[in-house]
This record gives C-alpha cells, structure tokens and sequence, in this order.
C-alpha cells in the first residue's frame, strides 16, 4: 500500500503539472514545471536511487527551469499572459488524456506487474559511476559530444544576425 | 536506504497519468514553450518508468540509462529554446500556428 510520503508527492507533481500548463500566467507555470520536476526527483529518492535523483535535481531544477524562466522573460509580455487555444480542441485534448490514462491504466492494472515485489537491496551508486567510467565510457564520451554540439548550435541559433531583430522597440 | 514499501505499480500509474497530462498540452496548446512544458512532462515520465522497473527488477542499468536520457533532454530543451527565440524574434510571436513559412 502506499505511503504517506508517496501519496503527498504524487499529488504534488501531477497538480502541479496540470498547473504549469493551464495557469494563465507562463512564468508561474515554469515554476509549476520546477515543482513536477522536483516531485519526480522525490520519486527517485523513493525508488532508491539518490545519485538520479541529484542529477536531476541539478540538471532539471537548476538549469532547465532557469533557461526556461529566461526564454519566458524575453517574451513580450501580452504573450506570457495571452491564452490561444481552440475550446473544441480542448474538449477533445480533454477526451484524449481520460481515454489514455484509462486505456493504459486498465492494461497495466490488468497485467501482471502488480505482483512484482522487490526483496533484493537497492543497487549500490557506486556501481552506477563505476559502470559509467568503464563499461559505458564510450557512449559517456559521445553525450559528451551531443551535449557540446547541442549548445554549439543553440548559442548559433539564438545569435543569428539575419533574422530581424527590432523587438526592442516595443 | 528507504524502506520500500510502495510498489511497481503505483509508480507506473503515477507516470502514466504524467503522460496523459503531457499528451493533453501538447494536443491543445498553440504556445509554443508550454508545448515544451509538455515535452518535458512525456520525457520525466519516460524516466520515472524507467527508473521504477529497475528498481524494482532490480538492476543498475535502468539508472544509467535514466542518466542519459535526463542528459540528452537536457540538450533537446537548449535546441528548443534556441529555436523558439529564433522563430520569436522573426514572427513577434510564440504562437506556433503563426510559424508558417514552411507551408507550401
């Protein structure tokens, strides 16, 4: 059965994602999004697993959200608070996530998982930061890579002169 | 460590209805940084599932996979955001129904 602790946190990021995407203002719903993130790093630390936990609370909660809050302050700001959407779509985006939390919800409700029990001790994090030096040290290399390319082409992207670039006028 | 006394399927469900809510934002808004808010919800419950099974298998694998998969999003929302600035400072707007220029 769950706990106290499991409940409280599963409360928070789901109403806190529900938050980040219908409340009117977007720098409140980018620190709802802060809040979901941080619940699913509460999620790790239930699941025995503090090492992802900490990198997410470091790659998450302190990087993305802040590049996140900066994208939203550069918007003007009849955009932040400005809500466009089609309330026929809504109903029907509405209809889409009941019948996917039902139509998932039954198959594994269904499925034989809810037997699973664990008895074995939790893996040890020193094993993880072992297997990442030695084993997985090629593909360690390579998201390295990714990641040095990936800011490469976001900071080309984001100072591009050709574009028109007047938005400090208004 | 924690006593574990949740089980594989509560964890599932949790991030199931994480996906749900990420589907919804990203079928029904037209903003284009509240559908990468949703992006990241799919992704974040991508990990949780992730992270559960091997938990709960249990192995160490599950944990460096979740490893890289936060560091690859990571990157993915730096592209996304450059591109939404991109395209801000070209349309004057975030609204992704006004991003038409690659129409026919």
């Amino acid at each position: 059965m769950a706990d106290a602790v499991f409940l409280a946190i599963s409360v928070l990021t789901i109403g806190s994602a529900i938050a980040a995407l219908e409340i009117r203002s977007m720098i409140y719903g980018s620190i709802a999004l802060m809040v979901t993130l941080a619940g699913v790093a509460g999620f790790f630390l239930l699941l025995d697993a503090p090492f992802v936990a900490m990198f997410q609370i470091s790659v998450y909660v302190g990087s993305i959200a802040v590049l996140i809050l900066f994208t939203v302050m550069l918007v003007r700001r009849e955009l932040i608070f400005n809500k466009i959407e089609d309330p026929r779509r809504r109903y029907a985006g509405i209809g889409l996530m009941i019948v996917i939390m039902l139509g998932i919800g039954t198959i594994i409700i269904g499925s034989g998982i809810k037997s699973m029990e664990v008895d074995a001790p939790a893996v040890d994090f020193r094993e993880i930061g072992k297997d990442f030096l030695t084993y997985y040290s090629p593909a360690l290399v390579v998201m390295g890579l990714i990641l040095a390319s990936a800011v490469i082409g976001a900071l080309t992207l984001a100072r591009r002169e050709d574009v028109t670039d007047e938005q400090r006028t208004d | 460590m924690l006593q574990m006394s949740n089980e594989l399927i509560e964890f599932v469900l949790v991030s199931v209805a994480l996906l749900a809510i990420g589907i919804y934002g990203l079928a029904v808004k037209r903003n284009a940084i509240r559908m990468l808010f949703a992006i990241e919800m799919i992704v974040n419950a991508a990990n949780l599932n992730i992270v559960a099974f091997s938990r709960f298998i249990p192995n160490s694998q599950g944990q460096t996979l979740a490893l890289f998969s936060i560091a690859i999003a990571a990157a993915e929302v730096a592209v996304g955001l450059a591109l939404i600035i991109v395209a801000y400072r070209m349309y004057k707007n975030i609204d992704i129904a006004d991003f038409r220029s690659l129409k026919g």
